[in-house]
């Protein structure tokens, strides 16, 4: 397996990307860890004019840290957010569900923003910055823009980002203290996308929640009624009940839909119970 | 007092020395096929069939013959001009049948993956780049995939010249089966088993390079494989090239387990190509084309019961096994053998009188079906040992006792089977009883129950196996194969001391050049530093069957045994003239001849070659030595050597999402004798493995019309190191007297009875939820949640 | 543009240069145009780990990075490795333990595994599993490789105390 013939061009600044871009045009794709899309290409299921290696932008590298938000640069490597001392303790969540993209080598060249990106239905990233409420921003011809989690996930592999638009960044408001937070998945063996999984985020004091499914669905899915729920202090049964109402499931060869619900059901469950007795522990 | 071969400063044959062969695999120096350039070489893309069954209108390649680059594209009318095709069946199974095959789809594409046209290019990139430009035109044709309705009178038919889809029907019966059924004392279960195709996923894909000189006729093909003998028949046969002048060369091999020991048709096309171009072509199959054209295997359907007395002995077992095989019988091997040998090994560990089978073997639209490592072993043992499991549950024993009451006694050899397996010098009882014990059988059943009071659900999977290994003629040979039954060894002394050997069997990682080295520096005494060894190339190495069905240690081990005894009888002889001694007075230890008695010693080997070699002058006139020596060997005794074993598997199933937790697994393995514990001991976890994979991940996925779901390394799931369990092993020794070296096969034991432990495991964790009995592989997370009521 | 490039990189010590096609994988480029034919494709596509090398010091996947983005970078092969006794101890070890069968794997396994023991310093035998959990081995069944590894880290952490 080999990729078609491509043009390969280099880009050191982000004006520099989007002109590359503007110039090669629809067919042109950005190259960042590549994890993905060097796959892709390999089967040929994308056959590119052209690849405008972004992965010189020193600029879209780095996690920065201010009194109220977390900025992960859309070129940070995984292996660089697992290893972050501000993730690990700031958003614990990222720092949890990391461990299970795939496998180290993947995650020494694969990027965060990349991941984010992609919109791959089963990954993890998108649905931690779901969960996590991140503001995605996003650099194209006209300027920066900012499109929040919730309007950026639109479908397989779609989302907001107009064709040469390029993820810079995603920041992530520091939680509330007291947050509480919660990561499972099921998948057949490490480091395979998961069959289905979960982001969870509780305010303190039930305030608010955001109940994420990952690989159940056509995107990172918000569970409206379950978060309703659990704001209005149903308990864990019930709760896990309503977990995915309201969610377009869909089935793939590990999992069909009845297999998904329940899957999520269990996973939301299972969560909410952990941290029911931490909580008591505590 | 004379020296016991025990006394020797180095004995080799049962020692656990590294081999020698792996440092270099380990520096990255080893050779396989695409490791290796040869001057002009050119490259090979397929075009493969994107339907599982279509008509081929009409091919395009004006737009990928103009591509830069491009050398030649050849379609299958192309290659029928200097291919003649190909019939997978095999004499010995009677009214087996299977239309020619062509190397490329001819006419009409039999399966999604079939290779249609062969383009050859400066660069294996710019093939594909032409590949895709060929336009195709197909008419879709109704795809014949599911095996039981394949058989049904209205089915569309896959070859039209066949009046049905049916392959080769068999049918066995012994003893007073219905008698015993019917009997009203005696407890009858029944279940229906379902094995799932699955398929070899050697790491190193197929590969191929062939070579071809004008001037000389002669063709190399550069072979990534197990029987280079077999391959230079099959070349020569179906290439017009004579016999001789077909030079097959097998280097290292990355991984193989019975997938490459067939012809495929991108393979042969490959040397086809290169006998037209004159040049070589290099062909390495991608992992999407792996998963489309390597042989599949298992695949098969299963109705099975069983018949116990009041006692609990068995009194009868009957089966009917459907299974199929994709559009042809695949060559030379057929694809028969894997429904043989479930109707012949199913029940072998035990003792019953009545055995009826049913077996048909049938044409579908799906990659072709062949052998693949343990050969229908995982399918006989699963089938048997899960109603071994059944009947235990129905009469209320133990299923530890369960198999006590009914295994074969070990004073019972040699016995035959209903199916007229002879059985010899095997240990059923021995092996159970140490696995019981090392296991601690009765520790883990507290620990079982007093898990299950907590809530977590375990369950323990026993298994009784026995295992074919080396082979006599009466598996292929009988049945007009080119496949030598027999092995051959060479072995010589070289003027420095040092001794070469040559065999036929091969190594694909197993340790076969180790072992040899071993058998022959135990033979002569010299350290293995001083044995090298050559294998794979029909230049040069003795003429034999290769390495496949567990024979080379067995086999092409006693054939080595017995050169290299030969060897030292004729180093002795000459030692015997140059130190006017007794050949009877000498021994070889420590790289020279010594005295037997004393130990002294008399003269090094170098020595000795060096005299032979270049002081002829000093010998006597009337000797004229020989220090080369080759031997060959078969089984004569018997049709097979059975290695058997027990196993046994514990796992934890989270009945909340079907997860299956393997906690540990134990092996006991009877292999006659022990070469090198260390290399069938990693023969027999790599084979577990293969058969966890075959239990909880492997499976081809198809759809409806003949489309595989998974053909890539992503979604189909191969076992990893995550998810396996440490693996325990002990062995009992019962040397086969077939052979002086009484050592049985040891490579398919694990892929043998590992499913059959899982099932068994997960279904006893499963039990007291009230779950339906799992009776499918791979058990999947999916299938569980359905056995246990959890989705539908 | 579409065509060539021309690359200078560190490949195992050595300045090399050279001139390639624009898409051509880096695994590819050490294997046809470097010669070092060590690293293996197995699948092309980033599962089996058998491609694997270092880049810059840390393990990736041959077959998912252009050779072109080795512009300027650190490689080094299992070739590299072993000329310069680094992983000589894993290799070892992985010998005497027989954790090598075939062999296609065995490169891209001890990249991975070196790169477990340069950043964790004992690690239990579930967590080496679940590191090299992304390399694929068919022949051995796994448990030699991680008896191997485990051995590693152990006589590291003596050495280094």
């Amino acid at each position: 397996m080999k990729t078609n013939a491509f043009a390969y061009v280099r880009a050191d600044t982000v004006p520099d990307a989007l002109r590359l871009y503007a110039e090669a045009g629809e067919d042109a794709r950005y190259l960042a860890g590549g994890q993905s899309l060097m796959a892709a290409l390999n089967f040929r299921l994308d056959e590119p004019s052209t690849l405008i290696d972004i992965t010189r932008v020193a600029a879209l590298r780095g996690i920065v840290a201010d009194a109220d938000a977390i900025r992960i640069g859309a070129l940070t490597r995984h292996a660089d957010v697992a290893d972050s001392a501000v993730i690990t303790a700031e958003l614990p969540l990222i720092h949890a569900a990391i461990g299970h993209v795939a496998h180290p080598a993947i995650r020494n060249r694969g990027t965060f923003g990349g991941s984010v990106a992609l919109a791959d239905p089963a990954a993890e990233m998108p649905a931690c910055v779901l969960a996590l409420g991140g503001v995605m921003e996003i650099a194209g011809q006209d300027g920066t823009r900012h499109v929040p989690a919730d309007a950026f996930f639109l479908g397989t592999y779609e989302t907001a980002l107009a064709p040469g638009e390029l993820l810079t960044g995603v920041t992530i408001q520091r939680p509330a203290p007291g947050s509480r937070w919660g990561f499972a998945e099921l998948a057949r063996r490490a480091g395979d996308y998961a069959m289905a999984g979960l982001c969870l985020m509780i305010a303190p004091d039930r305030r608010d929640a955001r109940v994420v499914f990952f690989s159940i669905s056509d995107r990172p899915v918000r569970a409206r009624a379950a978060e309703a729920a659990i704001i209005a202090g149903a308990s864990v049964i019930e709760v896990a009940a309503v977990a995915t109402d309201g969610i377009e499931v869909y089935g793939d060869l590990n999992a069909g839909i009845a297999t998904k619900r329940h899957y999520a059901s269990v996973l939301l469950r299972r969560e909410l119970a952990r941290l029911d007795q931490q909580e008591a522990a505590a | 007092m004379t020296l016991h071969a025990y006394d020797r400063p180095v004995s080799y044959i049962g020692a656990s020395v590294p081999r020698p062969n792996a440092t270099r695999l380990l520096q990255g120096r080893g050779r396989y096929v695409d490791d290796k350039v040869l001057p002009r070489m050119v490259h090979a893309a397929f075009v493969r069939s994107p339907h599982a069954h279509a008509r081929i209108l009409s091919i395009d390649v004006s737009a990928a013959r103009a591509l830069p680059g491009v050398v030649a594209i050849y379609d299958g009318a192309d290659m029928a001009k200097v291919i003649t095709p190909w019939v997978g069946v095999l004499t010995h199974l009677s009214g087996m049948r299977s239309p020619p095959q062509p190397a490329l789809a001819h006419g009409v594409a039999h399966w999604q993956g079939e290779p249609v046209v062969m383009v050859i290019a400066q660069s294996r990139a710019v093939a594909e780049d032409a590949a895709a430009l060929v336009d195709i035109d197909y008419e879709v044709l109704p795809a014949v995939c599911d095996m039981d309705t394949a058989l049904a009178p209205d089915a569309p038919r896959i070859h039209p010249g066949l009046d049905s889809n049916l392959c080769w029907e068999r049918k066995f019966e012994t003893g007073a089966v219905d008698a015993a059924f019917a009997d009203p004392t005696t407890t009858v279960v029944e279940r229906r088993f379902t094995f799932g195709r699955h398929t070899g996923v050697t790491l190193e894909p197929r590969a191929v390079i062939g070579d071809y000189d004008p001037s000389e006729d002669r063709l190399t093909m550069h072979y990534s494989g197990q029987a280079p003998h077999m391959m230079q028949s099959v070349v020569s046969r179906h290439l017009g090239v004579p016999e001789a002048r077909v030079r097959v060369v097998a280097e290292d091999v990355g991984g193989s387990f019975g997938i490459k020991i067939h012809t495929y048709g991108d393979e042969i096309a490959t040397l086809a190509a290169a006998k037209m171009l004159k040049r070589p072509v290099k062909f390495v199959a991608d992992r999407l084309e792996s998963f489309l054209s390597d042989i599949h295997a298992r695949d098969h359907r299963i109705t099975a019961r069983a018949a116990v007395d009041a006692d609990g002995r068995l009194t009868a077992v009957e089966i009917d096994d459907v299974t199929g095989i994709g559009p042809y019988s695949v060559y030379p091997r057929s694809s028969g053998i894997e429904g043989n040998q479930v109707v012949n090994l199913t029940g072998a560990p035990y003792d019953f009188p009545a055995y009826r089978a049913r077996l048909r073997v049938v044409f579908q639209n799906k990659t072709p079906m062949c052998q693949y490592r343990a050969v229908g072993h995982p399918i006989a043992v699963a089938v048997m040992e899960g109603l071994m499991d059944d009947l235990a549950h129905a009469t209320g024993r133990d299923p530890a006792d369960m198999r006590r009451i009914n295994l074969r006694r070990d004073d019972s050899y040699p016995c035959t089977s209903p199916q007229g397996m002879r059985f010899a010098d095997l240990s059923h009882q021995q092996c159970m009883e140490k696995l019981l014990t090392l296991m601690d059988y009765e520790g883990l059943k507290a620990d079982r129950d007093a898990a299950r009071a907590r809530g977590i659900h375990r369950g323990i999977g026993l298994v009784s196996m026995v295992e074919v290994t080396n082979p006599s003629p009466m598996f292929y040979g009988v049945g007009g194969a080119p496949i030598a039954a027999q092995d051959g060894a060479t072995a010589r002394l070289d003027a420095s001391g040092a001794v070469h050997v040559a065999n036929s069997i091969t190594e694909q990682g197993q340790g076969t050049e180790t072992i040899l080295a071993q058998i022959t520096a135990d033979v002569m005494g010299v350290t293995m530093a001083d044995v090298h060894v050559t294998t794979g190339d029909t230049a040069t190495v003795p003429y034999g069957g290769g390495t496949w069905a567990s024979r080379g240690a067995g086999i092409g081990g006693e054939a080595m045994l017995q050169a290299a005894r030969a060897l030292r009888a004729q180093v002795l002889e000459v030692a015997g003239v140059i130190l006017q001694a007794a050949p009877d007075t000498l021994t070889l230890v420590g790289g020279a001849v010594v005295d037997a008695a004393t130990g002294a010693e008399r003269i090094t080997l170098r020595d000795l070659a060096r005299t032979v070699y270049y002081r002829g002058n000093e010998l006597p006139p009337g000797l004229k030595p020989e220090l080369i020596a080759t031997r060959h060997y078969r089984v004569t005794d018997y049709p097979f050597v059975f290695t058997n074993g027990a196993m046994a598997s514990y796992v934890e199933v989270d009945p909340d999402t079907g997860m299956v937790k393997l906690l540990s697994h134990w092996v006991v393995e009877d292999v006659g004798t022990i070469l090198n514990e260390k290399l069938v001991d990693e023969q027999i976890r790599g084979g577990v493995v293969q058969g966890i994979g075959g239990a909880l991940f492997e499976e081809c996925i198809y759809s409806d019309d003949g489309q595989m779901q998974n053909a890539t390394m992503a979604d189909y799931l191969v076992p990893m190191a995550g998810e396996m369990p440490d693996i325990t092993i002990a062995h009992v020794c019962t040397p086969t007297r077939t052979s002086d070296l009484g050592a049985k096969g040891a490579g398919e034991a694990g892929t043998a009875g590992a499913p059959a432990a899982v099932m068994n495991a997960i279904n006893d964790a499963l039990r007291p939820l009230g779950a339906a009995t799992l009776s499918q592989m791979p058990m999947t997370p999916e299938r569980i949640l359905r056995a246990l009521g959890t989705v539908a | 543009m579409t065509g060539t490039i021309t690359i200078s990189l560190h490949l195992n010590g050595e300045a090399v240069t050279a001139t390639l096609p624009a898409r051509m994988s880096l695994v590819d480029f050490l294997r046809e145009t470097m010669g070092l034919t060590g690293a293996h494709v197995g699948c092309a596509h980033g599962v089996c780990g058998a491609c694997t090398v270092r880049v810059d010091g840390a393990a990736v996947r041959g077959c998912l990075m252009l050779a072109a983005q080795a512009d300027g970078a650190t490689v080094d092969t299992i070739e590299g490795l072993t000329d310069t006794g680094a992983i000589a101890d894993l290799q070892d070890a992985f010998h005497r333990h027989n954790a090598v069968q075939c062999g296609y794997c065995s490169p891209g396994m001890l990249i991975t595994a070196a790169d477990l023991l340069d950043r964790a310093t004992l690690p239990d035998r579930a967590e080496i599993r679940d590191h090299i959990s992304g390399n694929y081995c068919r022949c051995t069944g796994y448990q030699a490789i991680v008896d191997a590894i485990s051995e590693v880290a152990t006589a590291r952490t003596k050495g280094a105390a």
